[in-house]
This record gives C-alpha cells, sequence and structure tokens, in this order.
C-alpha cells in the first residue's frame, strides 16, 4: 500500500460565507441530521470536474406552468416567476434543468405528510420544471404560494416560498434552495432562512417584484436569479458582512 | 467577467418528491433487462439509527468504460455509451430505502494521473439537511483498485470502510449514516 498524506479536515461552517452551517439547532431538524465529524477536503478530479447534464429529453409546456397541470385553474394569485440562471464568472448557464416545488395558495403542500388545517386544491400539485434558454433565464407561472405552520417551535410558521433545484456545470455546483417573497413579516422568525449567515447572502434569496414580468389584467411577475458555482469559487463577500 | 455572489443552499424540507420524484429524472440508468445491470440498494440512517423516509439520493458516475458522459471528459479513445447518462436520483419514502440500477463504472484517472478506484459519486438531501452532504461509494470486489485509490488511502480505515459497500444477496448494500455511530465519511466537493 502507498503512504498517503492524510486528507485535510474542515468544520463545515468554514467553507464558505455562503451557505448555512449542517448543524443549526434552531432549526430542529438538524440536531439527528446533520453529519458531527468535519468533512474530508477533496482536490477536483475528473469525478468532481464533470456532472449530470439534462441535454435535450423533452419537457411538456405544461411542466413549466403550474397552473394548467388539471382540468381547472387552481385558486389564488397568478404570479409570473422568471429569473437568470448564471455561473460564478457571470456567464449564463443554458440548457439548466430547473425544478421547483411549493405549496397551494392555502399554504398547503400536496403531499401525504402535510396534514394541517388548510385545504388542498384539486387544481394544484405544485410541481414544476424547465430549462434556460440561451440567455439562462427561466420562466414559469404558478400561483403564490401560502405561509404555513410547521411545528419546530411554538407557533412557528414558514414565509411564504418555492423549492428551486438545479444542478450547474459540474457535480460541485449542485444546489437546492428556496426562493422567498420580497417584505415578508415572517422572516425575523424563520431559522431556516436566517441560518444563512450574512445578511446579503439572505437577501439573494429574495425575489423582486418586477413589472415588466407581469401579465397585465392577469399576473403579477416576480425575479429570481441564481448562480452557481462550487466551494473553489471565490465569495465575494467576507465571511461576516453583518 | 466579475465574480459574481453564490446563491446560498436552503434544506429541500420534508415534500421534495413533489418537485423531484416521479419526473423524467429516474434510479434507473440502465434498464432492468441489461446483462450488466447492478442493483444497489441501501438505507439513510439518522443519528438516532432511525431510517430517513423524506430524503433523496443522487449519483453521479463513469460509464462502464469509465468515462464521464460531460464535455470536460474529453478522453475520445474512451467510448461514451448512448443514453447512459451518468445520473440517477431516488427517494427514500419507503422507509428511508434507496435503490439504483446501474453499471459498475470503469476507472477514472485522478489529477496526478494515477487511477482512482471504481467509484460514485452519492449526494444526499433531507429535511434538516441545511445542504447536500456529499459522499463516495466504492465496490467490495476491487479490493487491489481500492488499496490504491487516492481519495481511500487519505482516510482512516474506518473512515475507508464507510464508503465501501457490500454484496449482499445479488445486489450491493450501501447504507449512509448522517450522523453518529458509523458516521458515514462525507467529503467537501
Amino acid at each position: 500500500m502507498l503512504p498517503e498524506v492524510a486528507h485535510a479536515r474542515v468544520p463545515d461552517s468554514t467553507l464558505t460565507a455562503t451557505d448555512p452551517p449542517l448543524y443549526y439547532s434552531d432549526y430542529v431538524g438538524t440536531r439527528l441530521r446533520a453529519p458531527k465529524n468535519p468533512l474530508v477536503l477533496l482536490p477536483s478530479s475528473l469525478s468532481e470536474l464533470t456532472g449530470p447534464i439534462y441535454g435535450d429529453r423533452p419537457l411538456t409546456e405544461t411542466d413549466a406552468d403550474l397552473t394548467r397541470q388539471h382540468a381547472g385553474e387552481p385558486l389564488g394569485q397568478r404570479i409570473i416567476l422568471t429569473g437568470q440562471v448564471l455561473g460564478s464568472d457571470g456567464k449564463p448557464l443554458r440548457g439548466q434543468l430547473v425544478e421547483i416545488w411549493q405549496a397551494n395558495a392555502a399554504g398547503r403542500y400536496d403531499h401525504v405528510v402535510d396534514n394541517w388545517d388548510a385545504p388542498l386544491d384539486p387544481n394544484f400539485t405544485g410541481g414544476g420544471r424547465c430549462l434556460t434558454d440561451d440567455d439562462g433565464a427561466y420562466r414559469f407561472v404558478t400561483v403564490m404560494p401560502g405561509a404555513y405552520p410547521w411545528g419546530n417551535h411554538p407557533n412557528a410558521w414558514r414565509p411564504r416560498h418555492i423549492h428551486f433545484s438545479l444542478f450547474g456545470r459540474a457535480f460541485p455546483e449542485r444546489l437546492v434552495t428556496q426562493m422567498y417573497f420580497p417584505g415578508d413579516p415572517l422572516f425575523p422568525f424563520d431559522p431556516i432562512f436566517n441560518s444563512i449567515p450574512g445578511e446579503r447572502a439572505r437577501e439573494r434569496l429574495i425575489s423582486t417584484f418586477e413589472l415588466e414580468s407581469t401579465r397585465p389584467d392577469w399576473a403579477l411577475g416576480f425575479r429570481f436569479d441564481i448562480v452557481l458555482g462550487g466551494r473553489e469559487s471565490t465569495p465575494l463577500e467576507e465571511p461576516h458582512d453583518d | 467577467m466579475t465574480e459574481v455572489a453564490l446563491t446560498p443552499s436552503q434544506t429541500a424540507g420534508p415534500y421534495l418528491t413533489i418537485g423531484l420524484i416521479g419526473g423524467p429524472l429516474t434510479n434507473r440508468l440502465v434498464d432492468d433487462s441489461d446483462p450488466r445491470a447492478l442493483r444497489i440498494h441501501g438505507i439513510l440512517l439518522d443519528g438516532a439509527g432511525e431510517p430517513v423516509p423524506d430524503g433523496m439520493v443522487e449519483i453521479w458516475q463513469a460509464n462502464a468504460a469509465g468515462r464521464y458522459a460531460h464535455p470536460v471528459d474529453d478522453r475520445e479513445g474512451i467510448p461514451l455509451e448512448k443514453g447512459f447518462t451518468g445520473f440517477g436520483r431516488s427517494g427514500t419514502q419507503d422507509g428511508g430505502r434507496f435503490e439504483f440500477v446501474t453499471v459498475k463504472p470503469g476507472r477514472v484517472p485522478w489529477a496526478d494521473g494515477r487511477f482512482q478506484a471504481p467509484h460514485l459519486l452519492v449526494g444526499v438531501f433531507a429535511r434538516g439537511l441545511m445542504k447536500r452532504v456529499a459522499t463516495r461509494m466504492y465496490f467490495p470486489d476491487e479490493e487491489t483498485a481500492n488499496a490504491k485509490d487516492p481519495v481511500l488511502l487519505g482516510l482512516e480505515l474506518e473512515e475507508r470502510a464507510s464508503l465501501v459497500a457490500r454484496a449482499e444477496e445479488g445486489a450491493l448494500r450501501f447504507d449512509i449514516v448522517l450522523q453518529g455511530a458509523g458516521e458515514t465519511t462525507f467529503f467537501a466537493v
């Protein structure tokens, strides 16, 4: 067996100024699920310099229009959700699969585990996907999700949000996150949102109302840009920016 | 181009199946009828030893010849395989269990030109995980290659052991322990 220098170990919280730490006691769900050992730091090999590519497998138009996946229209405020997916070098990422999921207008997920006292909507499932175009742009039509209680602590409510999933250009760039809506009064009380260490980083998850994205007499418009990069991307901000 | 600030991660939460499971991305990297088809399965476990029934496991791998279906892997001498993307995704909604049907990947190079033992990159998402955690799975019938693998060689013996699947009834069993006794070794990638 070849002698080998041990890989470096790093506490995950020191890796990036952007992401939340794995362990965050205010979010009860992390307590039994966050790995406790430091992470093993690996140099990138071909395995990490590559990553899944969705390619040209077909998607349908209703994949990106969550209001047209059933016989009737869902209840709630229609919204058009647009944005650009960029690399950390600012270049648009084309052909990226963007997957989303969300609660209905009443704040209820169409999911067997969600059984709080709010109505399901027979015309809303809440899942969508699309591919970015040549400018890295994506577009969904959906309804404004409701806030909902979640039992993390007494009278805990999640701010309205939509889950996003993206792949990036290589395995390390994979990102699952949540997009929020501007001015939500629940932000100060939400441990998931506040687990992100920096205020400016948190603000990057808040979409902006965009008049140009609206459709007159029909739907409001919100914009949410997404920037993907691995741990080797240089963070723009210092670790303690607030 | 100026560097732009990255978008932070947030937990996938307990309802990820609505957006991520049941769509075009599946746990079948090859058809069950492929003579090379290999079943890999396991249970995702938390720090109390309980199954995690609201998670998702993803894998990324080279094809059987050892080439990644990605433009950065431009080794033209090694064939790509039509229809083989190298990516798979499985929910853990059935009692924490996940499963893939795939082929054993070929060997791919390390940065210094040595070869790595056959392996899968593995990503795990769940409620309570603020961000994806990443690990690797190695193959139990590759003892010689595993003993020279640059990733495994830099680990303690018990860390290595947590990354090698075991043969079980014609399949490979690979449990992932998020926390505590027998914790799987996770990597910063």
